[in-house]
């Protein structure tokens, strides 16, 4: 497959690692009352959507830059890159 | 002065160099490295700073930037690698963070890499061989970062379609070195 | 000496006549020409029987002309290079090859495993299915050997693949598939046009079926039409023509793979050069111009050796000059067949008939033609002598001839358009499947491949497609001139198979298939073509069916009542043709299968008699045999004791080292590390436990504070890539504005460790006076950035893993050899020795340190007893699920040690621990060893391991059972530190 990187454009993904679902970015709040059901559902339940799939690929042999990738699971079509530091500061994460 | 006595990463006190009809492949021992990193909200300082000591701005994305001694290239978003004489700035990386101060993170990557330069006609020959990077297409002064006997190395055009840097773990020198000969000698 | 009887040879061809190459097959000399293949030449020295089949061991000869081949496959050259399953259609015939037939014995004439061909009855489809099928046990030991003997293909040499082979990458902006008319204009076209092209042939000459077709085009042969158009192609830089390149598969977004067969045509390749390039292909746009196979009718016996393609007898008479033998005739249902009649006749070969089963076929040819005719049967032991016909008004009559060309009709060549999941599409005009939808982006077909079959519409499409294609790319191709070239339009009446007779008729002849086999298939409720295909093995040969399926299909529609597009096709996969092994491999293999790392010690280490040990890709000395030595242990036990007594000195650059920089880079340890960082004094190291997310141990090591915002990382060995990908995920996805900059720098420093009583006074030779690493100015866990030997700048952490006083250092990389012998020479009046792995394993086995057998991927903090570490005061990766009940039960396994009460006796890593006088099974498992040595210190065998309530435990004696051995053991519980508890030493 081909990845269409935002800084460097169409690289190979035998250059990245896949991690899996994007929702990784969504780290529970630690104080939450509910946090040890939010932290289980956030390290353990996960979507296996057949069609567009939202995930992480790290540029390991590339600039090392983690990426969110839109993938039809189906087709392998790439419909989105974005650079996943830009994805989780528009879900208001920070320091 | 110390009495310490360096190694090539190769493992010798002196550079090996490899001829091939139409190329060239040197161990080029003799540079050093710093990494710079732009402090968050730093980045305007670091780059007036990296400025005012390399004498050219910070290069864009996948760029090298080369005045004088020093040539700096893009390794990452807001990162790059600083190149000098070995001989002249062993002590790179001091002098890099004296001059950026606390707007960016220096460290000092010297010895972390080794480096082997491929001049000559064959160039491409040799490198698709290697990597996936479409050396062809290069001009001087671009550099990527690519995967090149299963390792992470930098890859820089110097000139183009005539010489190219292979910048890679410096552990994996004999590993890397091996690949570049055979695939040269079956390649030209 | 050869015995040079061409007697099938004809005239003209492109060969050339004025060299000859000699050959053996089956150890008897034959010549043949340059441009020969092995197949061609083997015809015009009148053999026609070249191997049996896979099954019934029944005598086949060659059915195809290229590299569609499902029958002349043979052993090719001898000793470490011979190899199995080459097609003599392909094999370029070069001076002193060697071939052997396959799957035959005592030897291809006479095949005593031919009996198989009396029982066919028994081996019809799903005869493993139904006849292996009980008792299991049989399987292996009986029917599996006994069958693998009788069926198969060839032999391997069981030797070491002595050819070295070559991977490699290339872009373009149109890939071509394939260097026949419709290949050529298209890469004439986009090559004029600027564009980067890359066009690729299997064969060794370009023009696909120009090389074998008598056609005219643009007023000159194909051949020298071919050669004007390649001159010009190899003249322009931005053309790449390859050819011997297979294209093997369509992958992702333009990726194409394909094999380049270097030296496969020499008879030993050059030195240095590969036999084979895998090639890894990024295209921005692919052409497909694969051409088309012609397919067979199946009838009764029609597997003779003599039997092929029409196409492929036209081949061998223009391209090679050669007829498979004096006297042949043709079996067709289309016109294109009697093209091999005529092509025959003008090269002097007597055609006995045409023989077609269309009753109102046109006479084309100048001889015989039996129209409304079917060829029922065919006679001949070891070739072809005659067949019998059944003639339109019922009579039946034999035909003499020692060759007869089917011809079924063409199938595009769709197998590179199926790769994505492309389902090809039913076109009545031919009676053929056609790309449909290819599923792959990028990817357009044209010419035969497309069932436009004409040399004019090959040619037209392949320069219009090329055009589209570079259109989308925004390269403009402006239109080129093609020649006048042969326009026949296809005429032909589908015909598949002879119903006549109840003998078997061949579909697929690499798999031993037959009509029957397909007809039981049915009747056996077999419906679906992709189970059809399993049950018979119908296609699933190294040809995949290429010759084939479209039979079987025809066939099973016919016993459906259904039509074929109904019934649909099987899947094409990549690879289009079979690859060696040695290719996917390239030049990884042996020490050469991943790269090595070598520690800045390595040459020291060699130099001193180290035995290494590979830990990830670094190769670390694992002990340092000393003259006398007899036994690992013996060296091992002196290094500990060495180190425990005065001092020794071990590499430790493999650990990964972390350079964290910025503002936040506290605050960021804070959270990957469950214990706190925040509050480490600049100059002060400190031991870090890293958590997944989940809870469990991720990783562990210490970290120094060179300055409020400059940390050093360590990381264990193996896992130096994985933390610092995690740490870029921490950085990047979850706390993005955090002021943190991470950079690796294993290697950029020569790192040893300095361990034992006399460590200081040795390091104080090393170290500048200026620096002060008494007690007092330099205690346990400070670091500091010092200069060295006059000079050099290097850092200096008190840490130890041996429980030793012990002290880090590091300089950079390139001094590290010198800085090692440095301190061995310092060192020298201390008898300092070097290190290796295996008495670090020992001393933190002795100290009680857990490394990577303890921090396995199950355990938390809790079960290293580093429970009460994790800080509840912050928020860390992993902080919140380490607390699930599950993982805090009251008896969770706890870290402790274990002694065998009988000193002879060996506490082994593995075993598991019962309580006395309680079953030996699972449910009363108490828990496992994870790491035993043989301590010089205690002078025993000790262990660590997890036990349950460990740490409330100590001084029971345990069963330590090892199944694996059978070997139970007395333990009793001790601490894990055995060596030192109070941490004295390492403070003095």
């Amino acid at each position: 497959m081909i990845i269409n990187h935002p800084l460097l454009g169409p690289r190979d993904a035998q250059e990245f690692t896949f991690l899996g679902d994007a929702s990784l970015i969504d780290r529970p709040d630690w104080e939450a009352e509910d946090a040890a059901e939010k932290f289980y559902e956030y390290a353990y339940l996960r979507d296996n959507p057949a069609g567009l799939h939202r995930e992480l690929w790290f540029h390991e042999t590339g600039d090392r830059s983690w990426l969110v990738v839109t993938r039809n699971t189906l087709t392998h079509e790439i419909t989105d890159v974005e650079m996943a530091s830009d994805v989780a500061r528009s879900k208001g994460r920070s320091k | 002065m110390h009495d310490l006595k360096p190694l090539t990463p190769l493992g010798s006190t002196t550079a090996q160099i490899d001829r091939f009809a139409g190329l060239t492949i040197s161990e080029c021992p003799d540079w050093a490295l710093a990494s710079l990193a732009a402090r968050r909200g730093r980045e305007q300082d670091t780059a007036t700073a990296a400025q005012n000591l390399l004498g050219t701005a910070l290069p864009d994305v996948a760029a090298t930037a080369t005045s004088g001694d020093f040539t700096a290239f893009w390794t990452g978003p807001q990162q790059w690698m600083i190149e000098a004489p070995h001989d002249s700035h062993e002590e790179l990386a001091t002098e890099v963070k004296s001059a950026v101060g606390d707007a960016a993170s220096v460290t000092e990557q010297t010895d972390g890499w080794c480096r082997f330069d491929l001049e000559g006609t064959r160039c491409h020959d040799v490198l698709e061989r290697l990597c996936n990077a479409d050396t062809r297409a290069m001009t001087q002064g671009q550099v990527t970062r690519t995967r090149l006997e299963h390792l992470g190395c930098f890859l820089i055009c110097r000139t183009k379609d005539a010489h190219f840097s292979v910048i890679g773990p410096r552990s994996s020198a004999g590993s890397i070195h091996h690949a570049l000969t055979v695939a040269a000698a079956s390649a030209i | 000496m050869s015995d040079n009887k061409q007697t099938n040879r004809l005239t003209g061809g492109q060969i050339d006549t004025s060299r000859s190459l000699r050959f053996s097959f089956d150890g008897k000399n034959y010549a043949g020409h340059p441009g020969d293949t092995l197949a061609s030449a083997l015809l015009a020295n009148n053999v026609r029987l070249m191997g049996r089949s896979f099954k019934y061991h029944r005598p086949r000869g060659v059915l195809g002309s290229g590299s569609e081949e499902p029958n002349a496959l043979v052993e090719l050259r001898s000793g470490a290079r011979q190899e199995p399953n080459t097609r003599a259609t392909t094999a370029e015939l070069f001076d002193g090859l060697e071939a052997k037939s396959q799957n035959r014995f005592p030897s291809l004439k006479f095949d005593a495993m031919a009996i198989n061909d009396r029982f066919s009855n028994f081996l019809t489809a799903g005869f493993y299915y139904k006849t292996f099928m009980w008792p299991a046990a049989f399987w292996e030991k009986l029917y599996e050997p006994i069958i693998r003997k009788a069926a198969g293909l060839g032999s391997l040499s069981l030797q070491d693949d002595p050819d070295e082979y070559d991977k490699g990458f290339l872009h373009c902006d149109l890939l071509i598939i394939g260097g026949g008319p419709a290949g050529l204009a298209a890469a004439l076209r986009a090559g004029r046009a600027g564009a980067q092209v890359i066009l690729a042939d299997e064969d060794y000459v370009f023009g696909g079926r120009l090389n074998a077709e008598t056609h005219e085009i643009g007023g000159e042969t194909g051949p020298a039409w071919t050669a004007a158009a390649m001159a010009e192609l190899d003249a322009m830089p931005n053309v790449r023509c390859m050819a011997r390149t297979s294209v093997l598969g369509a992958f992702d977004h333009g990726i194409y793979s394909a094999v380049e067969r270097v030296s496969d045509h020499l008879a030993v390749p050059s030195k240095g050069k590969p036999r084979q390039i895998l090639w890894r292909i990024y295209s921005k746009r692919a052409l497909v111009c694969a051409g088309a196979i012609e397919r067979p009718i199946a009838f009764e016996n029609n597997d003779r050796p003599g039997i092929m393609l029409a196409s492929a007898m036209r081949a061998y008479a223009n391209r090679w000059a050669v007829t498979a033998a004096p006297r042949v005739a043709v079996f067709t249902n289309n016109d294109d067949g009697h093209r091999t009649a005529v092509d025959l006749l003008a090269k002097g070969v007597k055609v006995t008939a045409v023989i077609d089963t269309r009753a109102d076929a046109p006479r084309i040819a100048d001889c015989e033609l039996l129209a409304g005719a079917q060829v029922i049967d065919t006679a001949g032991r070891l070739g072809l002598n005659y067949v019998k016909i059944q003639q339109a008004d019922g009579s039946e009559r034999t035909i003499e001839c020692g060759a007869l060309g089917v011809s079924g009709g063409w199938n595009p060549n769709v197998h590179m358009t199926c790769h994505q999941r492309g389902r090809p599409v039913w076109n009545d005009a031919i009676a053929a499947f056609v790309p449909g939808d290819t599923g792959t982006p990028g990817m357009s077909v044209a010419g035969a491949a497309q069932g436009d079959f004409s040399t004019a519409s090959a040619l037209q499409t392949g320069s219009d497609k090329a055009a589209a294609a570079l259109h989308d790319l925004g390269i403009d191709a402006p239109t080129i001139e093609l020649p006048q070239a042969e326009d026949t339009p296809v005429n032909l009446q589908p015909f598949w198979y002879v119903k006549h007779g109840k003998g078997r008729a061949w579909l697929d002849q690499q798999n031993d298939v037959t009509v029957k086999d397909v007809k039981l298939a049915h009747q056996e409720n077999f419906r679906s073509v992709e189970h059809l295909k399993r049950y018979t093995t119908l296609g699933m040969a190294t040809d995949q069916g290429k010759t084939s399926n479209m039979g079987g299909l025809a066939i099973m529609a016919e016993l459906a009542g259904k039509s074929i597009p109904e019934v649909g096709t099987t899947m094409f996969r990549p690879p289009y043709t079979p690859v060696p092994m040695g290719t996917m491999g390239g030049r990884a293999r042996g020490k050469h299968f991943h790269p090595v790392r070598e520690t800045p010690s390595h040459k020291y280490s060699t130099e001193n008699n180290a035995t290494f040990v590979e830990v990830g890709n670094w190769l670390r000395a694992q002990w340092f045999t000393k003259p006398g030595e007899t036994h690992w242990r013996e060296t091992v036990d002196r290094e500990v004791n060495a180190v425990r007594g005065s001092v020794g000195v071990c590499d430790v650059t493999t650990l990964g080292k972390i350079d964290i920089q910025g503002t936040d880079a506290a605050q960021f340890l804070n959270k990957v590390y469950a214990n706190a960082f925040a509050k480490l004094a600049v100059g002060k190291t400190r031991y870090g436990l890293m958590l997944r997310e989940d809870g469990i141990a991720m990783d562990d090591g210490t970290t120094a504070r060179l300055a409020e915002d400059q940390f050093v990382m360590t990381t264990t060995t193996a896992n130096a890539v994985n933390v610092y990908r995690h740490l870029e995920f921490v950085r990047q996805c979850l706390f993005p504005d955090m002021d943190v900059q991470l950079i690796s720098t294993t290697e950029a420093w020569a790192q040893y460790a300095v361990a034992g009583p006399n460590s200081r006074k040795l390091l104080q030779k090393i170290v500048d006076p200026e620096f002060d690493i008494s007690n007092e100015g330099f205690e346990f866990m400070a670091c500091r950035e010092i200069t060295v030997c006059g000079g050099l700048r290097a850092r200096l952490f008190r840490i130890s893993f041996s429980g030793e006083l012990a002290y880090e250092i590091a300089v950079p990389t390139r001094y590290g050899d010198a800085l090692f012998r440095k301190i061995m020479e310092a060192g020298q009046e201390f008898d300092v020795v070097p290190y290796g792995t295996e008495a670090l394993g020992v001393m933190r086995i002795e100290k009680g340190h857990a490394a990577g057998n303890e921090l396995n991927g199950t355990t938390t903090a809790l079960n290293l007893g580093m429970g009460r570490m994790v800080s509840k005061k912050k928020d860390s990766i992993g902080s919140t699920l380490s607390e699930r009940e599950g993982l805090n039960e009251p008896d969770a396994l706890m870290l402790v040690g274990f002694k065998p009460v009988n000193n002879a006796d060996k506490v082994t890593a593995g075993g598991h621990l019962m309580t006395k006088g309680t079953p030996k099974d699972a449910e009363h498992d108490q828990g496992y060893i994870t790491s035993a040595a043989f301590s010089p210190s205690l002078n025993s065998s000790i262990g660590l391991g997890f036990l349950k309530d460990g740490g409330n435990r100590l001084g029971e004696v345990m069963i330590l059972t090892t199944p694996l051995t059978g070997a139970d053991v007395e333990v009793e519980v001790v601490s894990a530190h055995f060596v030192d508890p109070e941490g004295e030493r390492l403070r003095a």
